[in-house]
């Protein structure tokens, strides 16, 4: 009898504790990966507490200061499409960085851009980062730029009154588009284009873009016009400036053109080719 | 009167226990939410070849108040038991001390369950890149912190994160945060990135050539960092008592502690 009520009863604490998937959730919980769940503040309005909390362009004075990103540029040519960016992050008049990578490698083939708020720019293009692989490994094939910026842009209108701030940029070349670059920003606007420039100092650097610009620039020129319009946009730009960031997408991928310091450029544009005469080199 | 029930801190003004009925204006009133508190201080972190200096000082303020003059902003991550053994990660926060103690407790439970899972330490690298996230994943609700992570990448240099309160990185060699940080970074550009430091025997205009950093030593950095304390408490309030200090090495974790002016 008793070796029968032993085989047919179970422990009695048998179900106590964690099961597998309560032990799956605890993890999920202490440690959410790349997710969409956000905290919110547990008042009425959290978008209107949290443009009180770090809006610092309506108020100097708000607490938390959130970094921002400045002069981007990219436009389409013969050879494929020119990135440029600067390289310096404010919260309010402190320059919080002069080393910031602004553009952002998505994958060998894609690159965006950050002007807005860092850290909106740096963790949404990541999570397209991982979007796009998510679409290689189902459809065996690489997403166009126009499906890749397609996702951002529906994804930011999703947070549209949010507070996310960011105008971006996405660079790349797929066999079926050939060049292609698309604008986003936090508002939900999406434009393809042949030429972009956002941030606080995009118009200087469209000054120079827009006067030298066509379509038929040779490789070498373009990467010179794109790093003359950055140039330009930190000399007149307080909130850019620190190194100038190139990239040149082709084909093959996206090729790095250096992070140059903007001080010796400048100063070599200015003495060798005679621009800049409005800064005077001799202190007499 | 003094009210029995308020929480403020003895040396402000005389209040009363219902300081809202005494605007009995017929008009509304709007109560604002305000979570956060400075507790000010300052934290600063450098990395050199083979290890990384992460140091704060241990005065905790809240306005003119000294609430305390040994509250730690840096934490060891990881390791085993209370002490943290064999860990190999610091982070350190500054802003608001509440905040800063609640990413501290969240990122140490991730490195832990990590090791549980994995069977292995965390890498910098990944550490980082989850500390982005947490930070994000409050992106409408912010930890009022600036975080900066230290420790020893794979290739065993030393390693070195700063976060915006709101997840935004990048590795570097120096960073200063904190209610200081505009004293100590120019300092510490000059010094450790030899910014606006020229050869001498370079010519002059265009000919000028710009020192090349290159990773300092550790009695260096030390020294670099005691002087930037010691100076950013003789022109800070904010900033003072004592100076906590841990090197990160492939060996594990050192800690000095030295007093700085109590005034």
């Amino acid at each position: 009898m008793d070796a029968l009520v032993s085989r047919y009863s179970r422990p009695a604490f048998q179900n106590e504790g964690y099961s597998k998937e309560d032990q799956q959730q605890a993890l999920q919980d202490v440690a959410p990966p790349l997710s969409l769940n956000f905290a919110l503040p547990p008042v009425a309005s959290a978008a209107s507490w949290l443009r009180a909390m770090t809006d610092d362009h309506s108020n100097p004075n708000v607490p938390i200061k959130i970094a921002h990103g400045t002069t981007t540029l990219a436009f389409r040519f013969k050879g494929g499409i020119i990135v440029a960016t600067d390289s310096r992050a404010t919260a309010g008049n402190w320059i919080a960085s002069q080393t910031v990578k602004k553009v952002i490698e998505i994958n060998p083939m894609l690159l965006g851009t950050m002007a807005g708020g860092a850290a909106d720019c740096q963790y949404w293009l990541a999570y397209l980062g991982m979007q796009c692989r998510l679409h290689e490994l189902r459809q065996k094939r690489r997403i166009s730029v126009a499906a890749a910026s397609k996702i951002l842009a529906n994804l930011v209108y999703s947070y549209k009154g949010m507070g996310l701030s960011m105008g971006t940029m996405c660079a790349g070349v797929t066999p079926t588009e050939g060049p292609a670059l698309y604008y986003i920003d936090s508002d939900g606007t999406r434009l393809a284009g042949n030429l972009f420039c956002v941030g606080s100092g995009q118009t200087f650097a469209y000054g120079v873009l827009d006067a030298e610009y066509k379509y038929e620039l040779e490789d070498e020129e373009a990467l010179e016009l794109g790093r003359r319009s950055i140039l330009a946009a930190t000399h007149r730009d307080a909130y850019s400036g620190g190194y100038i960031n190139l990239y040149h997408v082709k084909e093959s991928g996206w090729v790095k053109h250096g992070f140059t310091d903007t001080n010796p450029v400048f100063w070599e544009t200015k003495l060798k080719k005679g621009e800049f005469s409005n800064v005077t080199a001799n202190l007499d | 009167m003094a009210s029995i029930s308020s929480f403020a801190m003895p040396s402000e003004a005389p209040t009363y226990s219902f300081a809202a009925a005494q605007s009995a204006s017929g008009q509304p009133r709007q109560h604002g939410f305000y979570p956060y508190t400075d507790n000010g201080g300052s934290t600063l972190g450098i990395s050199g070849d083979s290890f990384t200096i992460l140091a704060g000082d241990t005065r905790s303020t809240s306005g003119y108040n000294i609430n305390t003059r040994y509250a730690p902003k840096l934490f060891k991550l990881g390791g085993s038991g209370p002490n943290h053994e064999g860990s190999k990660i610091v982070l350190s926060v500054v802003g608001f001390a509440a905040d800063g103690n609640a990413l501290q407790e969240r990122l140490d439970t991730i490195v832990k369950m990590y090791k549980y899972q994995h069977g292995k330490d965390i890498s910098v690298h990944a550490c980082a890149q989850r500390l982005s996230h947490i930070l994000y994943n409050k992106r409408f609700f912010p930890y009022y912190v600036h975080a900066i992570l230290g420790g020893i990448d794979e290739e065993g240099k030393g390693a070195l994160y700063s976060y915006d309160p709101v997840g935004s990185y990048e590795r570097e060699q120096c960073r200063a945060a904190g209610a200081a940080a505009s004293l100590i970074m120019p300092f510490l550009d000059n010094q450790v990135n030899l910014k606006n430091q020229y050869d001498p025997n370079s010519g002059p205009g265009l000919e000028k050539v710009q020192r090349v950093p290159k990773p300092l030593d550790r009695t260096t950095v030390e020294e670099i960092v005691r002087d930037a304390f010691t100076s950013a408490v003789e022109r800070h309030i904010e900033v003072g008592d004592g100076l906590q200090m841990m090197i990160i090495t492939k060996d594990g974790i050192e800690e000095v502690y030295t007093p700085l002016k109590q005034d």
